[in-house]
């Protein structure tokens, strides 16, 4: 037998259907659900008379348009349109009988976030959601990525995806991080260096000691961004963290169960010898904290760097260098630690696991946010903010300044009342710095939270190096 | 679905790389339960003011183009979010050709999915169809989806390729969900086999 890649070995595991053109029906273990993108599915549902094939595989939670914010549980302190997305979800997960966390539940939070964290996700698995973050759950060696609303709606009712095989890819990093580095740092570098379309047509399965050398939150970091780099999907192999991540979460296998997963778990990696479409190495000594300048998640530089000019690039990119400097209000040549911001936002799928929250509250310990400064943290979900709370890193947060909000997708896409005013400058924890990402107007700078956090002590972009 | 099979249309020159979807349709039109009227928002950033008016600078807002059924773009068209809103609102506008070097995997699935073709040529000859799109109602660019050709408004005609079994479903407007309920014996026969193997899953 011809040695097979991890994504190989996934996908074979879940044809349903192959037609002789290559087309296949891909079978899909885990759907997660969210307000934004599935209301058209589900009426599409209803008016074809059709029902939600396997609501045992199906959890539906609302995160992209929750205010963050106490007495949200009451529609009343909802923007109309809204309260109107949360009612049809939770009336959506009634009317089909799918798994379901409200915005009262503790365990509410970012889709991608409640997922493994209720042991959903497992390795091997393929999980999908309409979101293009799903890519985040490749963490765990399951095959995961984001579709449209129509694929939404063929996966309630056949729980199935029409799908081609994607070409393998392989991004190794080698060797260790130096300190201050991170995983953020690892795939805003990656992205950096392929571009933001480096990855289209790819899985990608991220391999080499500095990425095994990151625990489960820092490799859903690195997988959540596969997407900013083209790829449908970002893999790393199972390993003896991974289990004990997954490890009693409320939904993973039990008792003999989980004996006969593990088993199954350890011959997902890929073999010797296994074909790679593309390859790229990056050295983990190699990679500085960065941030990106901006307006694509490819315009990433070391904070040590200066602002580019648009001449620095080639063909359409001059073009798009140029509109994104405007837009930035940047100076070619202005040393990036000099740019001043506004706001400060931890938080996202990318970054709002609990050892973000404690990366960030290692830096403000004993500290103050600079004055006039707005920061906020927000938690990825209500159990990463208990225990955050019991941690003693709310108390950090709040002494330096910080609000302490409710789980939710806040101000990534500032799809709820949490944005930037027009022209405001804000060191992100995110995913995307696209324009009007944040807010109509609003600029964007991405990076790790230990940054984030630097920045919001100085109020401006710092290398957190020098805090350390 | 719509069926696509020809078109003859203007084209929108929109000369950018990495136009994303949060370009396409700002979020603050996400918050929709339904598919339509989300066309007088495509690119609403920078089609309009802060005050809601028109920016007359805008391709979209200019005379010869407000009847465009085809966008002409950089690389990378579609890149960002899954939302569907996007093919919605470029579907909503009358677009129903994008073509482009290159597009985003989930956008690229999603406009199939809504009656639109996105086609990818080399960057040279997108270098042609911009200018032609340039000439505005002065030139018209012609699509055969049957061909998988597009015609320029000088008669230069290029072709493309399409999976074959998207091209079959766009040219009759077939719905993936009846197709793959065809084929409901091999799911089923999957996931008793799949719950043996895996029965933890």
């Amino acid at each position: 037998m011809s040695p097979k890649t991890l994504y190989d070995k996934i996908w074979d595991a879940h044809v349903a259907h192959e037609a002789e053109d290559g087309t296949c029906l891909l079978y899909i273990d885990r759907h997660l659900v969210h307000e934004v993108t599935s209301p058209q599915a589900f009426e599409g549902l209803r008016m074809a008379g059709r029902k939600v094939r396997a609501p045992e595989k199906t959890i539906a939670v609302p995160d992209h348009n929750v205010p963050t914010t106490a007495g949200r549980d009451d529609p009343k302190n909802m923007t109309e349109d809204s309260a109107i997305q949360v009612a049809a979800l939770d009336s959506n997960a009634k009317e089909f009988g799918i798994h379901y966390y409200p915005v009262s539940d503790v365990r509410q939070g970012i889709v991608h976030i409640v997922g493994p964290e209720q042991g959903w996700t497992l390795p091997g698995m393929t999980v999908v959601c309409g979101d293009s973050h799903t890519a985040t759950h490749g963490a765990f060696g399951a095959l995961a990525h984001g579709i449209g609303t129509s694929e939404v709606e063929h996966v309630l009712a056949t729980q199935t995806l029409i799908q081609k095989k994607s070409k393998n890819m392989k991004v190794e990093i080698t060797g260790k991080l130096r300190p201050g580095v991170t995983a953020k740092d690892i795939t805003l570098s990656v992205i950096g260096a392929t571009g933001t379309a480096g990855g289209t047509g790819y899985v990608i399965e991220y391999c080499g000691e500095a990425i095994r050398d990151l625990s489960m939150e820092g490799r859903m970091t690195v997988c959540n961004m596969a997407i900013e780099g083209g790829a449908r999907a970002g893999l790393i192999a199972p390993d003896e963290k991974t289990y004990e991540y997954c490890k009693g979460r409320p939904h993973a296998p039990k008792g003999a169960a989980w004996e006969a997963a593990e088993a199954y778990w350890r011959t997902l990696y890929t073999d010797e010898g296994a074909h790679f479409d593309k390859v790229i190495t990056l050295k983990g000594e190699d990679i500085a904290p960065v941030v990106t300048w901006g307006t694509s998640p490819e315009d990433v530089l070391p904070i040590t760097a200066a602002v580019p000019a648009a001449d620095d690039f080639e063909g359409g990119k001059v073009g798009a260098a140029q509109r994104s400097l405007d837009y930035m209000d940047l100076k070619p040549g202005t040393p990036l630690s000099e740019i001043e911001i506004d706001t400060v936002f931890i938080g996202s799928c990318t970054n709002g696991r609990i050892e973000d929250l404690r990366a960030a509250a290692a830096i403000l310990k004993g500290k103050k946010k600079k004055d006039g400064l707005r920061a906020m943290v927000v938690p990825g979900s209500g159990l990463v903010r208990a225990q955050a709370e019991e941690e003693g890193l709310a108390d950090i947060f709040k002494e330096a300044g910080f609000e302490w909000r409710l789980a939710g997708c806040s101000m990534c896409l500032a799809m709820n009342p949490d944005q930037l005013a027009p022209g405001e400058r804000c060191a992100a924890t995110s995913n995307r710095n696209f324009e009007g990402r944040q807010g109509r107007g609003g600029r964007t700078h991405l990076m790790s939270p230990q940054m984030a956090a630097a920045a919001a002590i100085t109020g401006k972009l710092t290398d957190v190096r020098e805090m350390m | 679905m719509q069926k696509f099979t020809k078109l003859s249309g203007i084209a929108a020159p929109l000369p950018l790389v990495n136009i994303d979807t949060d370009m396409i349709i700002p979020k603050q039109f996400l918050k929709t339960i339904k598919r339509s009227g989300l066309g007088v928002n495509l690119f609403d950033e920078m089609r309009y003011d802060d005050d809601g008016n028109e920016i007359p600078d805008f391709v979209l807002n200019k005379p010869q183009y407000r009847e465009a059924q085809i966008i002409v773009a950089g690389d990378n068209f579609g890149c960002g979010s899954s939302r569907e809103h996007a093919p919605w609102a470029i579907a909503d506008f009358g677009i129903t050709c994008v073509i482009a070097p290159s597009y985003a995997d989930i956008f690229y699935n999603n406009c199939f999915k809504n009656g639109i073709l996105p086609i990818a040529l080399p960057q040279e000859q997108v270098d042609v169809l911009m200018k032609d799109a340039e000439k505005g109602s002065n030139a018209r660019i012609e699509i055969d989806l049957e061909a998988q050709t597009v015609t320029s408004s000088d008669g230069e005609t290029f072709s493309f390729e399409v999976d074959p079994f998207k091209k079959h479903c766009l040219m009759n407007g077939l719905d993936d969900i009846g197709l793959t309920m065809e084929k409901a014996a091999s799911i089923d026969t999957f996931e008793a086999e799949a719950s043996a193997a895996r029965p933890w899953v």
